[in-house]
Order: C-alpha cells, then structure tokens, then sequence
C-alpha cells in the first residue's frame, strides 16, 4: 500500500495464546515491521499506551484492539481523512455515517446511545464517539495527551477526546462497524454503568 | 472555564431574569398574559427538554446500524 508502518503488540499475558501467535508473525513478518512488548501482568490500557509508545518509530500512531472488533481495513480511511483536514486526531465513530455495530442486542444499543446522549449534553464535545477505542493519533499529541489523562477505562477514552479539544488539537472523524469479540461475553453490568456516570460527571466538573 | 461553571453561570443568568420578571412587586410587573405564561416556564422547559431527549435517543436508537456484511466479513 506505500505506506511505512510497525506493528507494535503489547500482551499481558493473555491465557488464549496470543503471544505465541506474535511470535510467529514476527518470523514471518520480520521483528523490524512486528514489534511484540509483552507485559509481566495485566496493567491496564492507559500503561499500555505509554510503554507502547516508548517504542513507536512513526509520526503516526493508530490505536485499535487486536480481537478484530477493530477491522484494520479502515486504517486506510483513517489515514486518507487525517491527510484530508490535517487533523491531529481522528476517531473512528460507531454512531454516524455506515458506522455501526453487530451483534448488539436492544438493551445495549439503548445504554450506549444512552449514555452517549448524556455525554452530549454535558460535555458538548465536537466528536459523536467518545468512547471508542479505534482512533489515529499524531504521536506528539498521543504524548501530550497521555501526561494529562488521568481516568480509566471508558472514560479515559472520553477523557483524550475531552482534553484534546481543549488543548486545541483538532478531531475528524470516519465511520467505522464495531463487532463484537466472535467470542465471550460482554461485560456491561450496574457496575460499568455507575463507573461511567462517576466519571463523566467528574468531566463535566473538571473540564 | 469547566463545563460545570458554564451551565451554572447559565442557569445563574436565565434564572435572575425570570425571577426578577416573576417575582416583581406590583408596580413592574409585566402585563397579564405574559406574565401567566412566565411563571411556569421553567418546568414547562424541562418538560421540552425531557422529549426532545426521549426522541433523540429513540430515533437514534432505532437508526444504530447494523453491520451485517461486517460480521459476515469477519466469519470468512
């Protein structure tokens, strides 16, 4: 495709064998173009954004997750609207366009346009995907936005999206299908849901 | 300023203005209807509020897409 890229995986220590997996890819592909960092134990995402970036040699970084929920052929999309408005950012959104999902039953679609209803009002934040995982970012703002997070989970996604508006980077966005891990359950409980609302009313009170 | 401070600076401003409109004394009041009208506007507009929420995120509940060729995609 032309375009110069690295493949860095971070692992930690997922019982399914994924790293075995890597590793074979790294033969194949060779260890400059397969960079696999694995971790002792399981840390976290936002950990794994920086230790990530410690070893990422691009001016671009694309975050994504490695079960095929995130489909890699939308990079293409990704890096053809980054070029189109010289976004610093650009984030990949479930809920406009031929964006979508599948594999959502009723009550989860409700919860998310929900939820994301909620984060509109309060937070009036220019994107219509905050919690999304699947974005590009310029490696510089990616840094600069890593010192300054400091929530977890869903709301540090919110939370990049947030600040980065803030600090004046600019957000595009490209539609992109969510779907589901073929395998496992999600795990949406009372739980996440009063996590949430914590941190989205901690947002609005902060930001 | 945080998003916080901006809707109580808001509610602050819109809520001086209909008081000061509602509760004047007698002699600034201002004429009959409008007045009968001003009085409940607040709930009046939280009641707007709460069905244009409710139809927001119905009609974008009812638009989430699907992607069936995605996941179709994703099985070959």
């Amino acid at each position: 495709s032309g375009i110069d890229f690295e493949i860095i995986i971070i692992d930690d220590g997922s019982p399914d064998g994924t790293q075995e997996v890597a590793r074979q890819l790294e033969k194949i592909y060779g260890s400059d173009k397969i960079l696999l960092r694995p971790r002792a134990k399981k840390l976290g995402l936002g950990t794994a954004y920086i230790h990530g970036m410690k070893y990422a040699t691009g001016d671009f970084i694309v975050i994504m997750d490695a079960d095929l929920s995130h489909h890699p052929k939308f990079i293409p999309e990704f890096i053809r609207k980054q070029k189109e408005g010289n976004f610093d950012i650009v984030s990949g959104t479930r809920y406009k366009g031929n964006g979508g999902v599948y594999g959502w039953d009723l009550k989860r679609k409700l919860i998310s346009r929900g939820a994301n209803f909620l984060t509109q009002v309060l937070l009036r934040p220019g994107a219509s995907d905050l919690t999304g995982s699947f974005r590009l970012y310029r490696k510089e703002v990616l840094q600069k936005l890593m010192e300054k997070c400091v929530s977890k989970g869903y709301v540090f996604q919110m939370e990049m999206i947030v600040r980065a508006r803030q600090l004046g980077f600019t957000v595009g966005e490209v539609p992109i299908s969510f779907v589901d891990r073929v395998y496992g359950e999600s795990k949406l409980g009372g739980n996440e849901i009063v996590s949430f609302l914590k941190g989205l009313l901690t947002l609005f009170a902060t930001t | 300023m945080t998003k916080l401070a901006q809707w109580l600076c808001g509610l602050a401003l819109l809520g001086s203005a209909w008081a000061a409109l509602a509760l004047a004394p007698p002699g600034l009041q201002p004429p009959g209807p409008l007045r009968q009208a001003l009085l409940p506007l607040p709930v009046y507009l939280l009641v707007a509020f709460g069905c244009y929420s409710l139809a927001t995120v119905g009609y974008r509940l009812a638009t989430f897409n699907d992607c069936e060729e995605a996941a179709a995609e994703l099985q070959e």
